[in-house]
């Protein structure tokens, strides 16, 4: 190459660089505790207020306890068996019910991203069950499974299912169509297009559907344990009905606050999730 | 309205790589249709490096399109001989892979088995190989069109397709790109169809220069271009036939306002 093509060069690869983002120094400590502080402030304000209210001598301090006593009646459940038994019982049902609802909801949503037909046939359909407060299928689910954990399993089910069908379907139907046919061009076919071009393309959007299908499953899980009581079967939902029934009340508060916390801990992994996917593909500022 | 005919792989005389015959396009229907092509007929011999110029939306990306095979053709025919492989005029990349892994892609999806040596190569020749890790989104837009060309060469096409490859480029990237674009071009024998909208670019790729009208678009004019390459874009010769073309499209273009 002539001296004239060679300079040139040099130059254009010394305007690149300026464009290579400046590498993030930050080391995970520091990452963590600035997405964490935030988080631990609003605790404490919560907790403030809730002590306020309890000293403003609002409800008896038996219906309402103060925050500490909550947390020591925490400390002291964290030490039985049946503690740990009920949350299992409860984390069991819930990694069961959501799995079998991401299966069928998946497929659902494939089938009706694919087809126009099941797009006509079943489209709104999954629009409408997501708008059905979950709660009002356990009267029927109870009829047709009795009290037992089929009836909690089939809520679970149709509570989360629809969401992550939707998040399914919106991420295939808002795929750029250049990125189809650029994916065509080059080669990709029927299942290589599948799995190279559109399941990528959808994933951010799925996994939107998959945390908020959680969500519904989570909440339609809790009323399901609440309503549905099987005998000798400690879950989360029992502790707090049996909580209520013996006025129990750092009882019902210390698990309110666990199923809290799972909650928020489940939320946190599938918004890491999604976060990081967004922002691989500029998706976020 | 006759059938669409697509003839692959057997274009009629044996020198031609590319047989444009009769072509016509319309998108829509009833009051919204718009004739993008009109009766559009070009041939283009194995090895020739054919630009097409043409005002802005006058149908010069649906032709392309309509060569890959990407959009249906309404009427007429055309015959590609060999692989095609085409550049968008928007980059397209894969958002969710990096830069090396889109180009590597372009040899996955035609079971090819990814080279690596060969993605750095085309990395070299495009500038980008301390962008190889990057996301497309942290590049800029001529990065990214440099990208999808790297991509486009990575399909090991015989047929180039491209759509205003270098419309984002500044001038000394771009004049870069030229050289080595002539000198791939050259080397692998490929046969080229370069859409553009800067003149002077055509007259400096092309042994050819062939003009479209707008709405609907025809084939106007051609220029055969006999300069002896390398040429450089501000050479007299160059500037002088641009000039002459450059003429014809304004003509062209004064007739449609
Ligand atoms: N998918 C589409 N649906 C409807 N009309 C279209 C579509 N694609 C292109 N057109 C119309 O067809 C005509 C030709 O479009 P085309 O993109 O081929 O133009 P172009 O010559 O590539 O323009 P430019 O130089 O601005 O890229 C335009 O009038 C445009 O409005
Ligand atoms: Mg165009």
């Amino acid at each position: 190459m002539s001296d004239r093509g060679t300079l040139l060069e040099k130059d254009i690869r010394g305007l690149d660089r300026l464009e290579l983002p400046l590498g993030t120094t930050d080391s995970l400590a520091r990452r963590l505790w600035r997405s964490a502080w935030p988080k631990l402030a609003a605790v404490a304000m919560a907790l403030v207020v809730w002590e306020l209210v309890v000293l403003s001598g609002w409800q008896e301090r038996f219906v309402l306890p103060p925050p500490y006593e909550v947390f020591e009646t925490l400390g002291e459940l964290a030490t039985t068996d049946r503690f740990w038994v009920a949350i299992a019982t409860t984390l069991r049902r819930a990694v069961i019910g959501f799995s079998v609802a991401m299966g069928i909801g998946t497929v659902v949503g494939l089938a009706v991203s694919q087809s126009s037909v099941f797009r006509r046939a079943v489209g709104s359909l999954i629009t409408g069950l997501q708008t059905m407060p979950s709660i009002a299928w356990f009267p029927l689910a109870i009829l047709l499974f009795g009290l037992t954990e089929t009836a909690i399993f089939f809520v679970v089910l149709i509570g989360a299912a629809p969401s992550i069908a939707n998040g399914l379907i919106n991420g295939v139907d808002h795929i750029p169509p250049v990125l189809l046919r650029a994916g065509r061009m080059l080669g990709a076919r029927g299942m290589t297009a599948w799995r190279h071009v559109v399941l990528p393309a959808a994933l951010p959007s799925y996994v939107g559907g998959l945390k908020q299908g959680w969500a519904f499953a989570w909440r339609s899980l809790m009323a399901g344990e609440i309503l549905v009581i099987i005998a000798a079967r400690p879950s989360i939902g029992v502790q707090l009905q049996f909580a209520r029934e013996l006025s129990d009340s750092d009882g019902l508060q210390a698990f309110m606050i666990v199923v809290l916390i799972i909650g928020i801990l489940v939320d946190i992994i599938f918004g890491a999730v999604e976060r990081r996917l967004r922002r691989n593909r500029g998706l976020v500022a | 309205m006759t059938a669409a005919v697509r003839v692959t792989e057997s274009a009629r005389a044996t020198d031609r790589a590319v047989e444009v015959l009769g072509v016509s396009k319309t998108y829509g229907d009833g009051h919204s249709a718009v004739a993008a092509l009109e009766d559009v007929s070009l041939s283009i011999r194995r090895g020739e490096f054919v630009c097409l110029v043409g005002a802005s939306g006058c149908g010069k990306s649906t032709l392309l399109n309509l060569i890959a095979g990407i959009y249906r053709i309404d009427k007429g025919s055309i015959a590609a001989k060999g692989r095609v492989g085409l550049m968008f005029q928007e980059p397209a990349l894969f958002p969710w892979l990096t830069v090396e892994r889109n180009i590597e892609t372009a040899m996955r999806f035609r079971k090819a088995r990814p080279d690596r040596s060969r993605v750095q190569e085309l990395l070299r020749i495009v500038h980008l190989e301390d962008f190889g890790k990057s996301r497309p989104h942290e590049l800029s837009g001529g990065m990214q069109q440099r990208t999808a060309l790297a991509r486009t060469l990575a399909q090991d096409a015989d047929i180039l397709l491209m759509d205003e490859p270098f419309g984002a480029l500044d001038a000394m990237t771009r004049t870069v790109l030229h050289d080595e674009l002539e000198r791939i071009w050259q080397e692998a024998g490929l046969t080229v169809i370069f859409v553009t909208h800067d003149v002077r670019e055509a007259v400096r790729l092309g042994d050819r220069v062939v003009l479209l009208s707008s709405r609907p678009g025809r084939v106007v004019d051609e220029f055969d271009v006999d300069l002896l390459r390398p040429r450089r874009l501000d050479s007299p010769e160059v500037t002088e036939i641009a000039a002459q073309v450059t003429e014809r499209l304004l003509e062209q273009v004064r007739s449609h306002v």
